[in-house]
């Protein structure tokens, strides 16, 4: 027995098989913990309201009734602006500094994102609170209302803080992440690649398009479901001007609520052990929909992956 | 080389330690007894002024006394789990807490805060005068005009413009919106039952904003706007704010003097055990929206020693602590209050 575990200790491959184990392991018992915690708390509000908790639109702290469905929709809404604001913009700026820009001013705009991205999200809210929402106030809505005023999603008051504005917001903030790991990917695309696609003929724009991007494109899921995780979890920046009003509204200028906000704002002053485990199912429900979109894009990268294999 | 830089740093850091330890000695009285260290946790709304006294309270004893403003929801769990000394909380206990508790926690009021409706109308520089029905129609939503005659009545010679009132409120939990709403409670049937009192309710209209400085931000740029803050907030942030009518019929703005004004009316009819409401108060020049914030403490300390010291500490804060609440806005105690609260604070036991 003793001889055996000296030996394993000798051997280095094995120690480090056996700790870089049990590092790997405690990934999995850290997200299992909080799945379990997250499950146990919230079992007066499962047992009560059941599934239709993920559908009803009431939060009555006072008469404790709670449905989740304005936290739900604001969540996946912003999120879903933020992604198709920021995905296009991202990946264009990445395209640019990996196979355009000259090399010292791809290195500066680097470095300048790398400055957005480690900005708090609180100092984004402040922003969005003193520049962006009297902006949205005052001529975006405006200017979108004359538009698209005649759908439900571009009319009704105005109020600057709103569904939109949080998605704005959101953009902007996940756009460093987006452009910083998109360009990372793009530039491991090895150089025979963009070389035999020059040598048979193809532009440059052939080259990025066709050869560069498809190539790179399980990172390119990668970056944008990981900007996505982002966008789903803010919680600071949204809350200061998403209105925060759980309410269900077509149009893209009324306030609306996520579910981190309502779980950070209501969380410390929760009288009741109802209200209290409701806003623990509102972080299950969260939890359960990053792991279920997580999954998603796996399966989409999976089968990208294949396709691109057989062309 | 190496290990030279860094026996030098180890030794400046000691240095550096030492003189810290020199120093806080130099500013304790007494330290060979060692120092007790009690812990207390719950509301932000008093936490400037608690800061405050504990600060000041541990220079003039040996006592030190930690506070962690985690929200009066998580104070009164805590106390009832036993994982502080005490705790704070903006809103009394609940009969149905107090029953399922395990232990008796007695309520000890300590300041008076108020609540202000802030607001921000297109060509109104005067300061505004509300009703309550005016207050409480605006909230519900059944008065959506600046012009509706509601306001304008109480306002005569203010034009008030044909706009869509834009409501605010607080959207995290908060001892304020309790006050607040406590108050619409009590003066409009209507909201006491489609919305009822809490430290977050479902509000018929408005946007939320996070805490009084997210409120007042929405309020300061959205055009005719109206919200409610904390009283200090208003007064810090130099914010314009409305006067309130109150149940005796005068329009009394919140100052120092009229919030206290409001606990004295209420100690002719004080429980017991200070578990009260004192909004919408009877007398002519109380103003209406305040309301006290507690200490949690259990009746029955087990620990004789930081027992102790929560008893004086209770006692300090009743007699010198509430000189140190006007200058920081906090509405002192009246002394009926006071002399109530000292008898009940005898009945806390210290060691098992």
């Amino acid at each position: 027995m003793r001889d055996r575990f000296l030996a394993r200790l000798r051997n280095g491959d094995e120690m480090a098989y056996l700790v870089a184990l049990s590092f790997g392991l405690s990934l999995v018992l850290i997200t299992g913990l909080i799945g379990f915690e997250l499950f146990r708390n919230s079992a007066l509000p499962r047992q009560r309201f059941g599934w239709s908790f993920l559908f009803t639109h009431t939060w009555d702290p006072v008469a404790d009734r709670f449905g989740a469905a304005p936290f739900i929709y604001g969540t996946l809404v912003t999120s879903a602006l933020a992604l198709i604001v920021a995905v296009p913009l991202g990946g264009g700026a990445a395209i640019f500094l990996a196979e355009l820009a000259p090399r010292r001013v791809a290195d500066v705009l680097i470095l300048l994102i790398e400055v957005l991205a480690a900005v708090p999200s609180v100092v984004y809210g402040l922003i969005g609170l003193a520049v962006l929402v009297p902006a949205m106030r005052i001529y975006i809505h405006p200017a979108l209302q004359r538009v698209g005023g005649w759908t439900p999603f571009l009319s009704g008051p105005s109020y600057g803080v709103g569904i939109l504005t949080a998605g704005l917001i959101l953009a902007v903030m996940i756009l460093p992440f987006i452009v910083s790991v998109v360009h990372e990917v793009l530039v491991a695309v090895p150089r025979d690649q963009r070389e035999a696609a020059l040598a048979l003929g193809a532009t440059r724009w052939e080259s990025t398009w066709q050869i560069v991007l498809p190539y790179a494109r399980a990172g390119v899921f990668g970056a944008i479901f990981l900007a996505l995780g982002r966008a789903l979890g803010e919680t600071m920046a949204v809350t200061m001007v998403i209105g925060n009003r759980p309410e269900i509204s077509a149009s893209m200028f009324a306030p609306g609520y996520s579910m981190a906000a309502v779980i950070a704002n209501e969380f410390t002053e929760a009288t009741g052990d109802l209200y209290l485990q409701a806003l623990v199912e509102i972080g299950l429900v969260l939890f359960v929909l990053t792991m279920i979109i997580n999954a998603f894009a796996r399966i989409l990268i999976l089968v990208t992956a294949r396709k691109g294999g057989l062309a | 080389m190496k290990t030279t830089t860094r026996a030098l740093t180890m030794v400046s850091l000691a240095a550096i330690a030492g003189c810290g330890g020199a120093a806080n000695r130099s500013t304790t009285a007494t330290d060979d007894a060692g120092t007790i260290t009690v812990t207390g946790a719950g509301a932000t709304f008093p936490a400037p002024i608690y800061t405050k006294w504990f600060h000041e309270y541990g220079l003039r004893r040996n006592v030190q006394i930690n506070y962690q403003p985690i929200g009066s929801g998580g104070g009164i769990r805590q106390v009832l789990a036993g994982t502080v000394d005490f705790g704070a909380s903006d809103m009394p206990m609940t009969d149905e807490q107090l029953a399922t508790a395990g232990m008796k926690v007695l309520h000890f009021p300590t300041v008076l805060g108020a609540v202000v409706p802030t607001y921000r109308v297109a060509g109104v520089s005067t300061d505004l005068r509300f009703t309550p029905a005016a207050l409480a129609g605006i909230f519900l939503g059944r008065i959506t005009k600046w012009n509706d005659p509601a306001i304008g009545d109480a306002n005569a010679g203010v034009r008030l413009p044909d706009a869509e009132i834009v409501v605010v409120h607080r959207s995290d939990g908060s001892g304020t919106t309790f006050v607040w709403t406590d108050y619409l409670s009590k003066v409009s049937p209507e909201w006491l039952d489609t919305v009822g009192r809490n430290t977050s309710v479902n509000w018929p209209v408005g946007l939320g904003g996070k805490g009084n400085d997210g409120v007042a931000a929405l309020v300061k740029q959205t055009p005719n706007s109206i919200g409610y803050v904390e009283l200090i907030y208003a007064v810090q942030n130099s914010l314009g704010y409305g006067s309130v009518q109150n149940a005796a019929g005068t329009f009394v703005k919140a100052t120092v003097p009229s919030v206290t004004a409001a606990a004295a009316a209420a100690a002719a009819s004080m429980p017991a055990d200070f578990r009260v409401s004192i909004t919408n108060p009877s007398r002519a020049d109380a103003y209406p929206i305040c309301s006290f914030t507690w200490l949690l403490v259990p009746v029955q300390m087990r620990d004789a020693r930081r027992g102790q010291a929560v008893v004086s500490f209770l006692n300090w804060m009743l007699t010198d602590g509430q000189t140190m609440a006007e200058p920081l806005s906090y509405a002192p105690l009246p002394a009926e209050i006071i002399a109530q609260e000292r008898r009940v604070v005898s009945q806390i036991r210290v060691g098992s």
